[in-house]
């Protein structure tokens, strides 16, 4: 036990050395801190957004989707963002460029010209972003305690994890970020690819034979069911996600930090083979079906550790814990930062506009802590609904999709009305879904399966693009003889 | 103009391919690199996607234009 959170604490020091270390020579404007001054090339880049891929969800959660529900867990490795990225991201890096934004809620803000939209947005956001953050810190918990085989109270690492994140966000910003991401991934896939070919090996003599014992087991676990989780569920979720990745507001800043379009571009392409690596966490997750059986509903996500102290001795244990715990604080750190720039830009500074650049880049910073301990609470005081608000996160980001997409035609067909009105609804259905928790089956029992699957955030998205495009042509027609009055509202 | 449009074609396939394949994949077997059916269908199309997206980016004509 000593031996392996010895290594955690280790990795702990090395990260916040490097984040601290990270921003000498530089002088922390805001730009500099929250988009690394636009100046990160191709790898730089990938790196950060690739950290979004590689995170405690990813670790604990992918793994324990594949203990759990067998052939659905496989949606996570298919990255279909890349192909949407390709084109969206460099469009986005451009006209951020070119306006100088900071955040998401800048692009809102400045495409549909009203102050009120960005607000909406950076509301949106934060209530995406700390559910998101809650993960990161949950995980971390289960990770280093079940690292010090129970040792050590979830609680504490919590705390300690949270003040690591603190302390480097609050002094290197992204570039903190950045720094420990490189470490965390060289950490990570070197532990992914241990665990993925070793555990299928020493427990089952090979990959294939795996899966075939797993299938002798639970016949049918392979593939996809005909109800509820089935092919519709799978690939409207998959389409989802695709389309929420880059929504995120974190992930939609990271694209402005790029020095050029091509960056993105070429890091949009090489994403799917870097998500490819997700496979072995499959292979761990699996591995753990027929070693560690008998976890049931949230402890699902134990069952690679349960697996790894199982079978490991405390070294290997203390680097795979390193591993968890980094994919808990870098991608946590990166969502923290969005949050405070998103709190001091897009909320403070509209209610008191008086608020000068320099006193922003402050309030950013010290409200770090703040969002940090609202997190916490949440973290404390939060049942088994965490998962039901994460799933609600990426139902809500991905509202902004028509929006974002709309202001880059030639000409937009959207309305600020029109998109007011979208993604109100659409935040208010994946909301009361997500509060009610009713599924489409209750609702609409005639209505065949293959339509009841569908996952809530892409049908609230289809009723979103809907609504705006109705209500655009009607503020059109209204307004249509004074332009003006569309876009001062 | 045409580049373009070659440009957008193979996007498309690269994003609908795998779905599309999804429904009709009912069993594990046949297993094929050790890999079930399904798992092996979603790793074949992201070699297959990023494929296409290599090709496509050659020919698309706004990547050109950023080259410093």
């Amino acid at each position: 036990m000593i031996i392996s959170v010895g290594i955690i604490v280790i990795f702990l020091v090395i990260a916040l050395f490097l984040g601290i270390t990270a921003s000498r020579g530089k002088d922390m404007s805001l730009e500099q801190w929250s988009v690394g001054g636009r100046g990160f090339g191709s790898i730089f880049i990938f790196l950060l957004m690739a950290g979004e891929i590689y995170t405690t969800n990813a670790f604990l959660g992918v793994s324990g989707w594949m203990y759990g529900k067998g052939g659905v867990a496989f949606y996570n490795i298919a990255m279909l963002n890349y192909v949407i990225a390709y084109w969206l991201t460099p469009k986005i890096w451009a006209y951020g460029k070119k306006h100088s934004l900071l955040s998401q809620s800048d692009f809102f803000e400045k495409a549909y010209n009203s102050r009120f939209l960005g607000m909406l947005v950076a509301v949106v956001g934060l209530a995406a972003l700390i559910p998101y953050l809650i993960i990161q810190l949950k995980g971390l918990g289960i990770i280093v305690s079940e690292a010090s085989y129970g040792a050590i109270d979830p609680k504490i690492t919590i705390w300690i994890g949270t003040i690591a994140m603190i302390a480097y966000v609050m002094v290197s910003g992204i570039h903190g970020s950045a720094w420990t991401a490189v470490m965390k991934d060289f950490l990570i896939l070197g532990v992914v690819l241990f665990l993925g070919i070793y555990l299928p090996i020493h427990y089952y003599g090979g990959i294939q034979a795996m899966w075939e014992a797993i299938e002798v087991v639970k016949p049918g676990f392979l593939t996809l069911p005909d109800t509820g989780f089935s092919a519709s569920w799978y690939i409207s979720t998959m389409m989802l996600t695709s389309l929420g990745f880059y929504m995120w507001p974190h992930t939609f800043v990271a694209t402005f930090s790029a020095k050029n379009g091509n960056a993105l571009r070429k890091n949009a392409i090489m994403l799917p083979i870097y998500a490819l690596f997700l496979l072995f966490i499959l292979f761990v997750g699996a591995a753990a079906i027929l070693q560690v059986p008998g976890l049931e509903g949230g402890a699902v996500d134990l069952a690679l550790f349960k697996i790894s102290t199982q079978t490991f001795n405390p070294v290997i244990v203390g680097f795979i814990g390193a591993a968890g715990l980094l994919t808990a604080i870098v991608p946590g750190s990166l969502i923290l930062m969005s949050a405070a720039t998103l709190f001091a830009k897009n909320v403070v500074k509209p209610i008191r506009p008086q608020t000068t650049d320099q006193q922003i880049g402050i309030i950013a910073r010290y409200s770090v802590p703040v969002i940090a301990l609202v997190a916490l609470y949440f973290t404390f005081s939060g049942g088994g609904a965490i998962t039901l608000l994460f799933l609600m996160g990426y139902g809500l980001v991905t509202q902004f999709v028509p929006a974002v997409v709309c202001s880059f035609m030639k000409k937009n067909p959207l309305t600020l009305q029109g998109v007011f009105a979208g993604v109100i609804v659409g935040v208010t259905i994946v909301g009361w879904q997500a509060a009610t928790g009713v599924h489409l089956s209750k609702l609409f029992p005639s209505w065949p399966s293959y339509i009841q699957d569908i996952n809530i955030g892409f049908l609230a998205l289809s009723v979103n693009v809907f609504v705006s495009l109705m209500v655009s042509i009607f503020t059109r027609k209204v307004f249509v003889k004074n332009d003006e009055t569309i876009e001062s509202i | 103009m045409t580049q373009k449009k070659v440009c957008y074609l193979l996007t498309f396939i690269a994003y609908f391919g795998m779905p599309l394949g999804v429904p009709f994949i009912k069993s594990a077997e046949p297993y094929i690199l050790g890999l079930p059916f399904l798992l092996f269908w979603m790793v074949l199309w992201i070699f297959l996607g990023t494929g296409l997206m290599i090709i496509v980016h050659r020919i698309n004509p706004d990547a050109e234009e950023e080259v410093e």
